[in-house]
């Protein structure tokens, strides 16, 4: 990973050199065009001074110029119509969409069927052995507890639907990503061509998909799987290509001098040493899936995001909360049985010291046929759904908790006065200057700051995309509400960061700190976005000031977790030699740790931007307003026109974003 | 392209032969799981509309012997899964005449399933204790005087008139503009933000102005009352017809109605019998209404209460 990609040097002609002493201007734009950021600047600021006028009097200098937008209404509401009336007799849909459909139904019914067979002990039984064979002791007793403690919830029924729904849907993700990720890392062109998509992809906030899949497969698990495996597909197939494409030269040699022909060195040399890439790539993915299973409730995806769903509707923040915690549990539980597959296993050594007769294979298949017969018989005796009597009700609990905190922060906070004013304040005198300054921007202007922003990080090809998104922004017509959504973000981003720089700093220079934040933040990450969205709404009122908490509450633990890794990883070298020559720990922190830890800090802040963009979408919700509203709109009122435009409007937003804070190429690969 | 070739190997594999499949007869995976007859209800997102389903959903279970399961869908995609039979019946509906004409009329897809017995009204509310101090306040041509009174922060200087879900009937929009209200509407985006902003500001006894609908538990929390905008009339319902934007005058009294899938009307047996025969009144509907969202109780719980006290309303449903 580079620092900094460094653009192309381009050799120029020195203009106007002759036998007189150069003129002092001259001399100061040679000294400028020795350094790059400063070249690129000089490059716009003469585009910006031929252009701009131009730009200004025959379109004006205001909003995005009505000569360059095309409304889409009509057409979108007529494709719109015509899926309605034809979705039930037209072969595209009989012959191939209904199949699709009905094989993710058949899928997901046959896997929950297996799933209630198995009842509620068989299920946690096997969950556990599952765990303990790939990824040790410890992971397995974490299953056992996530398993039972889904059931006391009493979450049972609600669970085994997500999982079921998660199985297939995983399933179906990795086997895409991997077949892509296959071609992109064998094919230099594939590879050229599929990582703009995949990058896109990634930037994507997921409530911009929901609206075609219902479309064409209507409300139900289908759309539900379908819309899941676009979001959770592309970081299987990122990493696949990843890990494939950078295979040991040497390796490669060697294999190729034994005579293997390709599908041999496919086979046992680049896929294997590709086992941790590929290992990352399907944990990635069931993280990914798992976040996408409350958002896909709102198509019918039913299980547990139903339940948050409803209980949301209600108010009822407690019931929401024990919808959410099972979410967080199969989170935690899938990502240590898949982080642990990748690391040596201790409980293999476990295994083996047991005195055994036979070779260690028949060794290994017997004691999977017992373990099986164990939790088969385990399936017969318990029943298929959680006892009702072994349940806790906590959403009274919870509730009452929430409404003490609500109470007390809503008017009383000392200094500051309450909650409620905090927000009056961050609306008033942050987000609508933001606003109102982004929307008086004159169009040309907000392309040209984004090209050198873009620029001054990436590449030209990284500004060209920016610029184009932005542009097409303004071509849909969206131009006023995509700089409404902006300024919530670029505020909310800021709040992100300054909190999460300051926690990442004390994160970073104590273990025990770190030790004691890492639950929380994993908590925090997991628990789906909706949960927050009620509690922010009685702390702040309705509108943009909620949807902004919640996305800080979202997007800070990827924060923090990236930026404190980033300054410890520092090198411990450099951080000694600034202590002997007496460097404050101010200093060593400004001078030496910010520095070093650029990389990963612009990570965080990139990242900071693509959460806290998905969540500002959700605060449609609770009166975010802007393009989250559209969305939302489009999806309640089944209105194609408006939500699709939004849709790819937001799409457009999160791909300009991504441009202009993402430095490296890959970088998030490892996060 | 490589998730359809795989996804058709799967579909392939899943159906003996490559015939036609119609999404319109693909239940939902979790149906009729354990073997069981099951019918799916959509549930709405506001309260009333869980207080149907509650008590259809408990009667079902426990005096029919169904699985029922329950789907949260906005309205206008409930007609469109009410089509497709993902869900067999809506409980609740205010009238949705473009969805009527191309389901009911044209589809036939879907059956209307009678009355609910409750009828809805849609209108603007303030708080009862802001109604006390400033009676006027209740007629719209004063609505001005109190804009100061009624700002938000994000009414941008004008008066705030909150509005709810998207996915809500609402001309409040042209209403504003048409009767020169010096108001911004502010949506809250989702009934929860916006039942929740409401008790906020009762809780602080500062005023508001709602866009809100009877029947509502939340009435019983926080009384309310509605502020009178002109008369409503059949030229102005038909004019707005026409064009939304001319709307000048107050919403109608909806009798709210039941809707069921036409196959499932055909072949539903008791179930679709029942479902028909659901009736009963705003104060049933409210008093379930008001244990799910106020007392907090599980809507099957409230379900239970309500049904053990009068058994006398539902008896007649399961003939």
């Amino acid at each position: 990973m580079t620092v900094h990609t460094a653009s192309p040097q381009v050799k120029r002609a020195p203009q106007g050199r002759d036998a007189s002493a150069p003129h002092p201007a001259v001399l100061l734009l040679r000294t400028l065009w020795a350094r790059p950021a400063a070249r690129k600047l000089l490059v716009l600021a003469v585009a910006a001074a031929v252009l701009g006028p131009v730009a200004a009097a025959t379109h004006g200098s205001g909003t995005w110029p009505s000569a360059f937008t095309v409304d889409l209404t009509k057409p979108l509401t007529g494709a719109s119509d015509w899926i309605i009336d034809n979705r039930d007799s037209h072969w595209a849909f009989l012959y191939f969409f209904g199949h699709i459909s009905g094989a993710i139904i058949g899928a997901v019914h046959a896997v929950y069927t297996v799933l209630l067979a198995l009842g509620w002990a068989g299920v946690t039984a096997a969950a556990a052995l599952i765990a303990w064979r790939v990824a040790g002791v410890r992971v397995a007793v974490t299953a056992l507890a996530s398993f039972a403690a889904c059931g006391l919830l009493g979450m049972w029924v609600p669970t085994m639907r997500t999982l079921a729904l998660m199985i297939v849907a995983v399933a179906v993700s990795v086997a895409v990503g991997a077949l892509l990720g296959l071609a992109a890392g064998l094919s230099d062109r594939t590879f050229r061509a599929l990582r703009p998509v995949l990058d896109t992809m990634q930037a994507l906030p997921a409530f911009a998909y929901l609206l075609p899949v219902v479309l064409v497969f209507g409300i139900g698990v289908a759309p539900a799987v379908l819309a899941t495996v676009v979001y959770a597909a592309p970081p299987m197939a990122r990493l696949t290509a990843l890990g494939l494409r950078a295979t040991d030269k040497g390796v490669m040699e060697a294999v190729d001098s034994l005579g293997a022909t390709g599908r041999q060195r496919l086979l046992t040399a680049r896929l294997p040493l590709a086992r941790r890439e590929l290992l990352l790539g399907v944990n990635q993915t069931i993280m990914m899936a798992l976040s996408m299973a409350v958002i896909a409730s709102v198509i019918g995806a039913d299980g547990l995001g139903d339940r948050v769903y409803q209980a949301l509707s209600t108010v009822d923040v407690g019931s929401a909360l024990a919808a959410g915690i099972p979410i967080v549990l199969l989170a935690i539980v899938f990502d240590r049985i898949t982080a642990g597959s990748s690391t040596p296993r201790p409980a293999r050594k476990l295994w083996a010291t047991v005195p055994q007769g036979g070779t260690a294979r028949t060794r290994t298949a017997a004691t999977w046929a017992v373990a099986v017969l164990a939790v088969l018989g385990l399936a017969r005796l318990s029943s298929q759904s959680w006892p009702d009597t072994w349940t806790v009700a906590i959403a009274g609990p919870v509730n009452t908790a929430k409404d003490w905190i609500v109470d007390h922060l809503y008017t009383g906070l000392p200094g500051i006065g309450g909650t409620a004013d905090l927000a009056a304040h961050y609306t008033t005198w942050i987000l609508n200057p933001l606003r109102d300054g982004l929307q008086a921007l004159p169009w040309w202007g907000a392309l040209l700051i984004v090209a050198a922003l873009a620029w001054l990080i990436g590449t030209w090809r990284t500004a060209l995309t920016a610029v184009l998104s932005l542009a097409a922004i303004g071509v849909l017509g969206r131009w006023e509400l995509s700089m409404d959504t902006l300024s919530q973000v670029i505020a909310a981003v800021a709040v992100t960061l300054a909190l999460g720089f300051a926690i990442a700093v004390p994160a970073a220079r104590s273990p025990r700190v770190e030790r004691l934040l890492r639950p929380v933040l994993d908590v925090f990450q997991t628990m789906p976005q909706f949960v927050y969205l009620i509690p922010v709404v009685a702390l702040f009122g309705i509108g943009r000031a909620p949807a902004a908490a919640a996305a800080v509450v979202y997007a800070l633990p990827a924060v923090v977790r990236i930026a404190s890794e980033g300054l410890r990883r520092v090198n411990p070298g450099a951080m000694e030699s600034a202590r002997s020559l007496g460097a404050t720990s101010g200093q060593q922190l400004r001078q030496v740790q910010f520095p070093l830890a650029r990389p990963q800090l612009l990570l965080a802040v990139n990242q900071a931007v693509v959460l806290v963009l998905s969540v500002v979408i959700i605060g449609g919700l609770v009166g975010g307003g802007a393009l989250g509203y559209e969305v939302v709109f489009g999806l309640a009122q089944g209105d194609l026109a408006t939500g699709l435009t939004a849709g790819v409007a937001i799409a457009c937003l999160g791909l300009m974003l991504d441009r202009v804070t993402q430095p490296t190429k890959g970088a998030r690969d490892g996060a | 392209m490589a998730a359809a070739a795989a996804l058709c190997t799967l579909a392939a594999a899943a159906t003996t032969a490559c015939g036609a499949a119609d999404m319109t007869k693909q239940a939902s995976p979790y149906a009729a799981a354990a073997g069981t007859k099951t019918v799916t209800l959509s549930v709405q997102s506001w309260v009333g509309a869980r207080a149907n389903t509650a008590v259809a959903k408990y009667l079902l279970e426990h005096e029919l012997g169904y699985r029922v399961d329950t789907v949260q869908v906005d309205e206008v995609p409930a007609w469109d899964a009410l089509s497709q039979g993902r869900v067999d019946a809506i409980m609740e509906d205010w009238g949705h005449p473009e969805q009527e004409k191309r389901y009911v009329e044209d589809k036939k897809t879907i059956a209307p399933g009678g009355d609910l017995g409750v009828t809805g009204h849609i209108g603007w509310w303030v708080p009862k204790y802001f109604a006390d101090a400033h009676p006027d306040v209740l007629d719209w041509r004063n609505l001005n005087k109190y804009a100061s009174q009624l700002r938000g922060p994000e009414s941008g200087g004008k008066g705030q008139l909150l509005d709810g879900s998207p996915s809500y009937v609402t001309n409040d929009k042209a209403l504003v503009s048409n009767l020169g209200l010096d108001y911004k509407v502010v949506f809250a985006g989702s009934e929860a933000a916006q039942i929740t902003q409401i008790q906020q500001s009762a809780k602080d006894k500062k005023p508001f102005l709602t866009y809100w609908y009877e029947p509502q538990w939340l009435f019983n929390e926080v009384p309310m009352v509605e502020v009178k905008l002109p008369p409503y009339t059949q030229e102005c319902a038909d004019k707005g017809a026409k064009d939304p934007s001319t709307v000048n005058c107050a919403y109608p009294t909806t009798p709210l109605k039941k809707y069921l899938n036409a196959d499932f009307t055909r072949k539903g047996g008791k179930a679709a019998r029942f479902l028909k025969n659901f009736h009963w009144s705003k104060a049933d509907q409210n008093a379930v209404a008001q244990m799910i969202a106020e007392d907090k109780l599980s809507a099957d719980e409230a379900a239970k209460r309500w049904v053990k006290e009068n058994p006398e309303v539902w008896k007649k449903w399961l003939q």
